[in-house]
């Protein structure tokens, strides 16, 4: 770079600064975007979360191809083989209501017969039809989940800063009364409200996550609306009379937001556990739904015989802790760019 | 220092009354036959029996005037006197329970309290441990395995940890058993003659009988449950610990100590780690507030009798009432649970009060 340069520039000077090559994806996601990107196809942690999560986003994908459903109008029920309590162990042979054919079952297994690959929960729910579909539950679930929070503590959040005095008063103090009651808790009341009146399904527990989930976001956002707020163009956009709504969603937000959003693109894991963990308590979509808390559940009958039948729990289990580990690997990360306090070396 | 610790107290009332109004809010959701749970344990089937109570705690009158009765109680026009009331510790009746739920809790809240108690030391002395150790040799081998600790534990979900650990040391190896006592125990505990309660917490207790049977007994219940509470908090806490020690253990005075020749333990635990604890201390308080929450599902996997057992179990019978209730009563734990963790913090590091 020196060399193409006729004239010498000392480093450190402004003029190197201008000078630094940008680029092309730099241009593209603003600095702290590409400060992010380059980030998480560094280190070597987040990249095995993306593979991770890649995987579970192919599964995802192609749940029809890899455990085509028995019955396709109902592709998220699991199919049922027999109505025997006991679970069965993996590999043991299918033998009604078997799915068509999957393209990996005859390479691997060398016959078109379906068998439990993973066994089945009491109740003969095969498990691994259950953990397949199950993904797209969990994408849906999480990113739906983490959308709304997000939308309305964004609301609440920037409302309350840029408005401040009372506004921001009865907004934060709202805040900390859905904060005070404890998450889970809230969340069982709730769900326990909306079950019987929208039928056993997974909507329930969604809203209740929502309905106690946005503080986080809000006191996020505020904070960071907060210091936008100060800017001069802020200032300018007011003195040329631009109307408060437009200065807080053009000027102010854009500018504003990306911390809340990568934040909340980190915390869908954590959404899809907790909704798992209510599923596991027996609040969610009806039996036989394909939901990873829900295959969990079933365990609950036999702890006492865990011993025999830990692929009920060992299966579900580790696809979860899988699935949330991707998402962990790769917010570690972004924490690391973002948020020096919490980084995990002292680089 | 006094006026921020004015205006924190004055918050106290602030959220307790905005969590009654959620609350209430909630109740709005729930037909009048659900909500008169709330005062009476039957709906009656009798039509007129039926009126004259929808009169009597005024399940039809406007919100405002039944929120009133809610909080304060309704007048018997016989005897005159007030009952029920939520100022008077009347959170309703379960119908799931087939008990008056400050009855649930009177009876189940020693149970939680005592795993959350046993829970503590773990959990805070535990992470701060690992964090502190993990920092002091950063990036050697106990670093690296303290980190992995941390990152697995994190990703997982309590109630996979905890069937997994049962599945391990209850099923396999038939070490620890899930509930609060054994039989044998439950029977000479529930008999007065026998056994007495002093303060309901059976550890205490059984000390106080001098039943070390019994304290063995419960010890064993309590372990499974205590060690996935301890390892699920770890994660957060060692992290936090860890950064702070690595970022004061870089400051000048740290090596301004090593300097003048002090000894390299004198150095962590007299002039880094007192420093380093100050951004833990109020993760930590909040940790052990946020106990209140695990126990939701670390109870129901141990089944272990306490008001997050009981708030599942209601929920799954769609009791609103009660769910509402327990929650209503941890929601007012934690109101004062994160009032004295907010002061004593002021008291720790007086820097706060200048935000």
């Amino acid at each position: 770079m020196a060399t193409e340069t006729s004239v010498v520039k000392l480093p450190g000077t402004i003029d190197s600064l201008l000078e630094r090559p940008v680029p092309r994806l730099e241009k593209m996601l603003g600095p702290d975007g590409y400060k992010l990107v380059r980030a998480l196809v560094t280190n070597p942690l987040s990249i095995a979360g993306l593979v991770i999560l890649g995987l579970f986003v192919l599964v995802a994908i192609f749940a029809p191809m890899i455990a085509p459903p028995p019955f396709p109008e109902v592709p998220y029920t699991i199919p049922r083989d027999g109505y025997s309590n006991d679970p069965r162990p993996p590999m043991s042979e299918w033998n009604r209501f078997q799915p068509p054919p999957a393209f990996w079952l005859e390479p691997l297994t060398g016959s078109e017969e379906w068998v439990h690959v993973l066994g089945t929960a009491s109740g003969q729910w095969d498990i691994f039809y259950g953990l397949v579909w199950g993904t797209r539950t969990a994408f849906r679930v999480g990113i739906v989940i983490t959308a709304s929070v997000v939308t309305i503590g964004i609301l609440v959040g920037s409302v309350s800063a840029y408005y401040g005095g009372k506004v921001d008063m009865i907004l934060m103090r709202i805040t900390d009364v859905f904060l005070t009651m404890p998450f889970l808790m809230a969340a069982l009341v709730l769900s326990s409200i909306l079950a019987p009146r929208f039928g056993k399904t997974i909507v329930a527990p969604m809203i209740a996550l929502i309905v106690f989930g946005w503080m986080g976001y809000a006191r996020l956002i505020r904070s960071d609306v907060l210091s936008v707020k100060q800017r001069d163009y802020v200032m300018a956009a007011r003195v040329i009379g631009v109307s408060n709504r437009r200065i807080l969603l053009r000027h102010i937000l854009p500018n504003a937001i990306f911390p809340t959003m990568v934040v909340a693109s980190m915390d869908v894991g954590s959404y899809v556990i907790t909704f798992a963990a209510l599923s596991f308590l027996g609040i969610g979509a009806e039996i036989g739904f394909a939901d990873w808390g829900q295959l969990l559940s079933f365990a609950r009958d036999w702890i006492t015989a865990l011993d025999v039948y830990w692929y009920i729990v060992l299966y579900p289990g580790m696809t979860l802790v899988l699935f949330v580990l991707a998402w962990n690997l790769i917010g570690d990360a972004v924490r690391d760019v973002f948020d020096p306090r919490l980084r995990g070396g002292n680089s | 220092m006094t006026k921020y610790i004015i205006r924190r107290l004055l918050l106290v009332p602030v959220l307790l009354i905005g969590t009654t109004i959620l609350t209430f809010a909630i109740l709005q959701f729930l037909t009048p036959t659900e909500r008169s749970a709330l005062y009476m344990a039957d709906v009656p089937r009798n039509e007129n029996a039926w009126n004259s109570a929808i009169r009597k705690y005024c399940l039809d009158c406007p919100i405002t005037e039944q929120y009133w009765r809610w909080l304060v109680g309704v007048r018997d026009p016989v005897s005159g006197e007030y009952e029920t009331g939520l100022l008077r510790g009347h959170l309703g009746y379960s119908r799931s329970g087939h008990q008056y739920v400050s009855e649930m809790i009177a009876r189940r809240f020693p149970a939680t309290l005592e795993l959350a108690l046993w829970s503590i030391l773990p959990i805070v002395g535990g992470g701060i441990w690992l964090g502190v150790k993990s920092a002091v040799n950063h990036n050697n081998l106990i670093d690296q395995v303290v980190r992995v600790i941390s990152i697995i534990g994190w990703s997982f979900p309590t109630f996979v940890f905890g069937l997994l650990v049962l599945m391990y040391f209850y099923a396999n190896l038939e070490w620890f058993p899930p509930g609060r006592l054994s039989l044998w125990a439950n029977q000479i505990v529930g008999d007065p003659e026998l056994f007495v309660k002093y303060t309901k917490l059976v550890t205490v207790d059984s000390l106080l009988n001098l039943r070390f049977d019994i304290f063995w007994d419960a010890i064993r219940h309590l372990i499974l449950p205590i060690v996935t509470l301890s390892y699920l908090s770890w994660a957060l806490l060692l992290r936090v610990t860890r950064s702070s020690m690595l970022e004061t253990l870089h400051q000048d005075y740290v090596t301004t100590a090593r300097a003048k020749g002090l000894r390299e333990k004198d150095v962590i635990n007299r002039h880094a780690r007192p420093n380093a604890l100050l951004p833990v201390l109020t993760l930590a308080g909040f940790t052990v507030v946020g106990l209140l929450n695990g126990v939701v599902i670390t109870e129901t996997i141990f089944n272990y009798p306490g008001i997050g057992k009981a708030a599942a179990a209601a929920a799954l019978s769609f009791d609103v009432i009660t769910v509402l209730g327990l929650a209503l009563f941890s929601g007012f734990i934690l109101v004062f649970a994160n009032l004295v963790v907010d002061i004593a913090y002021v008291f720790v590091d007086p820097r706060v009060i200048l935000d």
